[in-house]
């Protein structure tokens, strides 16, 4: 039922027990990993290493799992300001995405980025979008050099439920659907824009139903099952790279925390967070590997301290990393070639 | 917008040619040399192009490469610049700079920002076209110059080919610049006929040209006013007044020590800009005379400017809000104490 992992991968396994085959034992770790990273991140924003807008991915783990696993390392992903997840998921190093959040120059954007503005040209990840809607015509155009290049690659577009409103979607799906372009439109339903529920945003709330209606294949998956995502992702990306037709796949998910580090979280119902929290990817997808032993709690445990390390040191390095010399502010204005005009 | 300003400029002269067939030539040899190039726009294909532009293109390149894109602005600007991230050379047509602004987003927090943001990493090597300026009685969401706009941001290489050899030259070095190049063709320029251009010439983008040298003042300009600048110096000439034309060609990054250089010589600036008054690219080339020629200038620096109205539609109105020969004359005589 579900695939082996596929390039890229982040970590290596060589940490989790060795008689453990079961790919789902990587879906979790992956997840954890995820997890771990970014309420470490939370610390570090509290102790003002991070700053600026931080938005975390926490309880839509499944997602950034699910959907980055089933792209192949030649594949392009556009994703949005909410993107650690996907970032890690896709094979950006901890270390670096840490120097970015702290500013310095190994940062994968050297720090003229942030947490809003993960970059990655060699996996090629297009970033790190935080005008919402903005990634989308990227996808569309970068879906449409594949096509026109013939490369049989494809794009993984992601996005929120919020940019479905902007102008920016419409426009994407009709042009990608128009002119037949390889592009899988994920988008992250979380309920949520800000402080808008779903409903408050969309007069037809039914997303999938929505892009149906540009003549794209769509369809809805719950976004907090690991396995489901991975379903549905595999599901799209091989109709996009059979047909070389676009497709749109909706995840129902849910973040645990806040927007962002600003934000006070006074719009959500205390009993909604907590009936969500009770579908936690991590803990459902841990409990069933522990239910049918595939898991021990002491496998459970050697991976958990295999993520810890793996964030100490990645603290460490991006901390002892070098900042960028002001000298070179004026750097990536214009590629270097042609600077001296400039 | 529903007029096509005359028809294809066919002279039957091979000698001749004008404007608009100078880019259609740009645009049918960058597109035979290098086959990542493609044009897209809003009716660049059968149709021809709002102002005939591609005329005929489509049929020697075919619908892929001379790509219709339905009324999406932002949609197919950003997949320009998603193309160009993919390994393309794009092309975007925007009919008109006024359109340009359901753009805006992806011109300027994509096309301008990504490379920078990115470390380094994103070049966005696109090409972007558009019409400007008044003077066909198109009214006030179809006449306005806001080039200047643009020159504001960094990250962006603006130019205004304001000749035919420009309109032919500029496009194939564009085009091989890595980073966002956009072009300004002023509206009034496409039917203007000359002697067709070189087409082995390698075009400059980076040096503005003295059109007219002249010993008495200098005239700043580019774009649809370069020709009126002209007119005004052969004016002032019957007047004893030798004025030097500038045409800036490149309105960013702006090439300062070309206009340094003239009011040295002259003594005296005068700036005419089809862009408004407020904020414009006249302030910046007035402010950057005062702070690099300031000891040079003999007098205070004249700007020639749109008046700070919406363009009209009404022949009379529209004339009076645009900068005019007269208007650039006696604004010379200003700078150089004499009287018409
Ligand atoms: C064009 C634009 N408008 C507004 C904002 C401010 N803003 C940032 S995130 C956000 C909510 C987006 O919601 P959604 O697309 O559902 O993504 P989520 O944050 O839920 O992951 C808003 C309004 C923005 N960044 N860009
Ligand atoms: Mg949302």
């Amino acid at each position: 039922m579900h695939a082996p992992p596929t390039e890229p991968r982040a970590v290596d396994t060589r940490d989790v027990d060795p008689r453990s085959t079961d790919p789902r034992v990587e879906d979790l770790r992956q997840m954890l990993r995820i997890r771990r990273f970014e309420e470490r991140c939370v610390e570090l924003y509290s102790s003002s290493k991070i700053r600026g807008f931080m938005h975390l991915c926490i309880g839509e783990e499944a997602v950034s799992v699910g959907v980055l696993g089933q792209l192949g390392p030649a594949d392009a992903v556009v994703s949005t300001y909410r993107e650690h997840g996907h970032a890690l998921a896709r094979g950006l190093s901890m270390t670096a995405i840490l120097a970015e959040m702290f500013g310095r120059q190994t940062g994968v954007s050297r720090g003229r980025g942030g947490s809003m503005h993960l970059f990655d040209a060699a996996r090629r990840f297009y970033g790190g979008n935080a005008i919402v809607g903005g990634g989308l015509p990227l996808a569309v155009g970068l879906a449409l050099a594949e096509k026109m290049r013939c490369t049989g690659r494809i794009v993984a577009c992601l996005f929120g439920d919020g940019a479905m409103a902007e102008g920016e979607f419409h426009e994407s799906a009709n042009l990608a659907a128009l002119w037949r372009l390889p592009v899988v439109f994920f988008c992250e339903n979380n309920g949520y824009a800000m402080g808008t529920a779903l409903a408050g945003e969309h007069a037809q709330t039914d997303l999938a139903l929505r892009a149906a209606s540009y003549g794209m294949v769509s369809w809805s998956a719950d976004g907090m099952d690991v396995l489901a995502v991975s379903d549905a992702a595999r599901r799209a990306v091989e109709f996009v790279r059979d047909s070389g037709e676009p497709c749109f796949v909706e995840l129902h998910t849910y973040r645990f925390r806040a927007h962002s580090m600003y934000d006070p979280d006074r719009y959500r119902d205390k009993a909604e967070i907590a009936s969500w929290r009770e579908r936690d990817p991590i803990t459902a997808l841990s409990a069933a590997l522990q239910g049918d032993e595939t898991l021990s709690q002491h496998d459970l445990d050697r991976i958990e301290a295999g993520i810890i390390a793996e964030i100490d040191q990645a603290v460490a390095e991006a901390d002892a990393a070098p900042e960028e010399s002001v000298d070179d502010l004026t750097l990536f204005v214009h590629s270097e070639a042609h600077r001296d005009h400039h | 917008m529903t007029t096509i300003e005359g028809v294809v400029g066919k002279t039957g002269d091979a000698t001749q040619m004008t404007y608009r067939e100078a880019i259609r030539e740009a645009i049918r040899e960058a597109m035979r040399r290098d086959d990542r190039v493609f044009l897209m726009g809003e009716d660049v294909g059968r149709y021809g192009g709002c102002y005939a532009v591609s005329m005929g293109l489509l049929e020697e390149f075919g619908p892929d490469r001379i790509r219709d894109t339905p009324l999406s602005e932002s949609g197919f600007v950003g997949a320009g610049i998603g193309a160009a991230l993919g390994g393309m050379r794009p092309i975007v047509e925007i009919m008109t700079v006024n359109f340009s602004l359901l753009a805006l987003d992806q011109i300027m927090n994509n096309a301008a920002t990504l490379l920078h943001m990115s470390g380094g990493q994103l070049a966005v090597p696109i090409v972007i076209r558009m019409t400007t300026g008044a003077g066909r009685q198109l009214a006030a969401q179809h006449s306005h110059s806001l080039e200047g706009w643009y020159a504001h941001i960094p990250g962006l290489k603006i130019l205004a080919p304001a000749t035919i050899d420009d309109a032919r030259g500029m496009l194939w070095p564009a085009l091989a610049d890595p980073d966002p190049v956009l072009i300004f063709e002023n509206g009034s320029l496409y039917t203007v006929e000359g002697p067709a251009p070189d087409p082995t010439a390698t075009g400059d983008i980076s040096h503005a040209a003295i059109r007219r040298p002249g010993r008495d003042l200098t005239i700043v300009t580019y774009g649809g006013t370069l020709s009126k600048a002209l007119a005004a110096a052969e004016d002032l000439a019957t007047h004893g007044v030798d004025a030097e034309v500038i045409d800036l060609r490149v309105l960013r990054p702006l090439d300062d020590a070309t206009m340094v250089a003239s009011v040295a010589r002259t003594h005296r600036a005068v700036i005419v800009d089809e862009g408004w008054r407020s904020g414009s690219l006249a302030a910046e080339i007035s402010a950057r005379l005062v702070e690099q020629a300031f000891y040079d200038l003999d007098a205070p620096i004249e700007r020639v400017c749109s008046a700070e109205v919406p363009i009209p539609y009404a022949r009379h109105m529209e004339e009076a809000a645009l900068p005019q020969v007269a208007g650039i004359v006696a604004a010379s005589l200003r700078t150089v104490g004499t009287h018409a």
